[in-house]
């Protein structure tokens, strides 16, 4: 069988990707977020169209512009989200689309065939016409990929097949992955653990901000090689130290957890949060950064372990009681969980503050604009004024009303979820900056964040996490982008 | 294709500018529908601006236009803050039939007249109680939630008629119908009774922090959740302010026509309260409760429904028309349409 080729510069999505997938080989595709790889999957499956470049197969060239197409074709796609109707029959899913049809009526008896059929090809052996939901995840990520299989597959696409398995049932996907392998199907795989890469992959390719930076059989790509080329960093490079002087070790501990987790989501962490002191929360994506800040802030509730906030500690952990606490956090996804993009700058800074007061004692329009004129001098966040929509300022400026919120509310301890995604170098620097300058003021920071460089810059400490597990800390001088990096993958430098 | 040079002119887009602020402002296109509306009530009756004093009461077209857009304002006002959380209250008008069946009922008890009152208010609470639960507690999407009460409502309060016997019971008392249809001062008291409801609910609002705490959950429920607002408390007492604004109009239509009649009693007021708010410029998105605005689309409503009563035309002709007139003024206010209009009209000059 030959290979699959293709190049197309997109927007900034994909830039001259070139990807050579082979027959019985099980092919990983890794990169950080927005790397280019769900959009290099939707092209191949065609769920969008390329701009320039073309795709082969078996060395012709082959148009793909819907996913019908792809499927005649003979590539399957499983999705990160199982798309499949958990209330339906496992036959009626399995046939979903494309129900045999005798005098235009559908005919369940050969339905059931065919869903026989289809698990048998992946040797499954189970109840049809139970409803799909009543089955575990992963024999619904089973059944999923037995619905994308047909007779004449010959790529199948798995997009985070193991996102929610555990270590057994992802140990079933990859019999049954090594099977489909050895009947000589390309396999890519899609995933952020990098154990599992090492387990099942025979070749690792690379993306980096739309482009393909690295592919090479899997013994010439050892870990470490790895994670630099997916962070983009070369090893032997320094960084850049924004640190002062480290707090003082009798400094107060405000925020300790100890064993705090929860199920498949993060394993249970120790973290400790000095005044005066900023941590990094460093690791590839799907490490556990977000998880922990939540866990941390309550916006996840944990179902194991204890955290303590200024020496007392917290029961029922929920968002309003940690600001109540004195716990801030400013949100990754900004748009989804962070600005009430309707409301005026002034609303969304003192909102905070003002669910931390009540309902009853509100504070006055004066009191909130000065709170607001404040914030928008101190950050410099370019506003005409305080009462424009926040929706309708940039990304950087929208940070910043956020960073503001949590200030106004008078917090000890400060959770900040990639405070710097998606906003423009000066921005960008303004922030960092701002950090340094907290904690400066006794505030305790978490940062997490995807940008080794900002860590490296701002962190007194650094918690290294690997696949949901913290694996390490790092501190002081230690703090080197190489170090981090070893310890992600795992080597002693 | 040659591309169009952009040409500046100094004085030109100054005045283009200032048109597009007052034309994007929400208040302008509302105002003129109603100024709209009222003008041509002019041209076809020149009396209609016409007021005198008919046994010590302020009497016209216009004070009538005010008189009967009561109710539905009042609903439209618990309404916007339900719209305002990204929900809707579909049963409102069931709400005012129990209410009204509650009312005739404790009337016949021999419940003293001021009592009835809290009665009214007991019965709007509860409903609010219920479709908060609903919506807050079970998590059920608010159009279905409140379908329930909606469709049984009405049901409950035939019910209620049946407790004492009697189909459509009749009531007489001075203190209700004096709310409904006496004056104070030559001004009807409903308005003063309307007049008092929007000023506590404004107070509710705007004086403590509920109203930016109900915006920010109708507009962004996580990021509130995550900035400490107790989203499903706040969902619940959206729900129960829209429980007892529709019962407080409940008082007023029921001692209108002194019956409990739950079948025709605030029919279809959920729709013209709906209308009336988004005209008023709220969106279903939710995220912005504008009480005052609120009131200008229930004026809208009203006026065109007494004008085209007042100007011969077929009483079946007015919901077309309502239709017409909603439809011109939801499209004056889309940007969308603006900007197509626009572009439609600088192609034209071309």
């Amino acid at each position: 069988m030959a290979g699959v080729s293709k190049a197309f510069p997109g927007v900034r999505a994909l830039d001259k990707v070139n990807l050579r997938l082979l027959g019985g080989e099980v092919h990983a595709l890794m990169g950080e977020n927005g790397a280019g790889k769900s959009t290099l999957i939707k092209v191949l499956t065609g769920a969008l169209r390329r701009d320039e470049g073309e795709i082969r197969l078996d060395g012709q060239p082959v148009e793909i512009n819907s996913p019908g197409q792809a499927r005649a074709l003979g590539i399957g796609t499983v999705y990160q989200e199982v798309n499949l109707v958990p209330t339906m029959s496992v036959t009626k899913n399995l046939t979903l689309g494309r129900q045999p049809a005798k005098f235009g009526m559908i005919s369940w008896r050969s339905a059931r065939d065919i869903a026989k059929t289809r698990l048998k090809r992946l040797n499954i052996d189970i109840d049809i016409e139970r409803p799909l939901g009543s089955y575990s995840v992963a024999i619904q990520q089973l059944i999923a990929i037995a619905r994308a299989l047909e007779e004449d597959t010959r790529v199948l696409v798995l997009d985070e097949p193991t996102a929610s398995l555990d270590a057994k049932e992802t140990a079933l996907l990859f019999q049954i992955v090594r099977d489909l392998k050895s009947r000589g199907i390309a396999i890519v795989f899609i995933t952020h653990f990098i154990d599992q890469v090492y387990q099942i992959a025979d070749r690792i390719s690379v993306l980096r901000n739309g482009r393909l930076v690295g592919s090479a059989p899997i013994g010439d790509m050892p870990p470490l090689k790895l994670i630099s080329l997916m962070i983009g960093r070369e090893l032997g490079q320094t960084g850049l130290r924004l640190v002062g002087e480290a707090p003082p070790s009798d400094a107060p501990v405000l925020l300790e957890a100890k064993g705090l987790g929860r199920r498949l989501m993060m394993e249970p962490f120790d973290l400790k949060l000095r005044g005066g002191e900023v941590v990094g929360l460093s690791g590839l994506l799907g490490s556990g950064r977000t998880e922990v800040a939540k866990l941390v802030f309550g916006a996840m509730k944990p179902d194991a372990g204890k955290l303590q906030v200024g020496g007392a500690p917290m029961t029922g952990h929920s968002p309003s009681r940690s600001i109540r606490a004195g716990v801030g956090f400013c949100p990754e996804d900004r748009k989804a969980e962070g600005s009430f993009g309707e409301l005026s700058v002034r609303e969304n800074i003192v909102m905070a503050l003002q669910s931390k007061r009540g309902w009853l004692r509100l504070l006055s329009r004066s009191e909130q604009e000065k709170l607001a004129d404040e914030m928008i001098k101190t950050l410099a966040i370019s506003t005409p004024d305080a009462e424009k929509p926040v929706g309708q300022l940039s990304g950087g400026n929208q940070q910043k009303v956020l960073l503001a919120r949590s200030l106004v509310s008078g917090p000890r301890v400060l959770i900040l979820d990639e405070p710097t995604r998606g906003i423009d170098v000066g921005a960008h620097a303004e922030i960092v900056a701002l950090i340094r300058r907290l904690c400066g003021q006794g505030l305790a920071l978490l940062v997490a964040s995807s940008e080794l460089d900002e860590l490296v810059a701002v962190s007194d400490r650094v918690a290294v996490l690997r696949d949901r597990n913290k694996i390490g800390e790092i501190s002081g001088a230690d703090i080197t982008r190489d170090n981090v990096i070893h310890m992600i993958a795992g080597t002693q430098s | 294709m040659t591309q169009t040079p952009i040409t500046t002119n100094p004085k030109q887009p100054s005045i283009a500018a200032t048109l597009h602020v007052i034309a994007a402002h929400r208040v302008v296109w509302p105002l003129l529908a109603l100024a709209l509306i009222f003008f041509i009530d002019f041209l076809i009756s020149p009396s209609f601006f016409s007021i005198r004093v008919v046994e010590g009461r302020l009497f016209g077209s216009v004070i009538d236009v005010f008189y009967r857009a009561v109710p539905t304002a009042m609903v439209a006002l618990g309404m916007a803050v339900v719209i305002g959380t990204k929900g809707i209250d579909l049963s409102v008008g069931s709400t005012i039939a129990i209410g009204g069946a509650v009312i005739t009922w404790r009337i016949h008890a021999g419940d003293p007249h001021i009592l009835i009152l809290f009665w009214a208010l007991g019965v709007g609470l509860l409903c609010g109680l219920w479709n908060g639960f609903l919506v807050a507690a079970l998590e059920i999407q608010p159009i279905i939630a409140t379908l329930i009460l909606m469709v049984s409502g009405r049901g409950i309060g035939l019910m209620i008629n049946l407790l004492y016997g009697g189909t459509n019971p009749s009531f007489t008392s001075e203190l209700l119908q004096g709310l409904s249809t006496g004056h104070i001062a030559f001004i009807p008291t409903r308005l003063l009774v309307f007049l008092l409801v929007f000023v506590v609910l404004w107070a509710l609002l705007r004086r403590t922090a509920l109203g930016m705490f109900l915006e920010s959950v109708g507009g962004n429920a996580k990021a509130a959740y995550l900035t400490g607002i107790n989203a499903r408390l706040i969902i619940f007492s959206a729900y129960i302010i829209c429980g007892l604004t529709a019962a407080s109009a409940g008082v007023i239509l029921a001692a209108d026509t002194h019956t409990s009649d739950p079948v025709s009693i605030g029919r279809n007021i959920e729709l013209d309260a709906i209308l009336a708010v988004v005209i008023g410029g709220g969106s279903l998105a939710g995220g912005r409760i504008y009480l005052g605005m609120t009131i200008l689309g229930a004026l809208v409503i009203q006026a065109l429904t007494t004008s085209i009563l007042s100007s011969g035309l077929p009483p079946e002709y007015n919901l077309v028309v309502e239709a017409v007139v909603v439809l011109v003024v939801l499209l004056l206010q889309s940007a969308n349409f603006r900007g197509l209009a626009v572009s439609i009209l600088a192609r034209r000059k071309r």
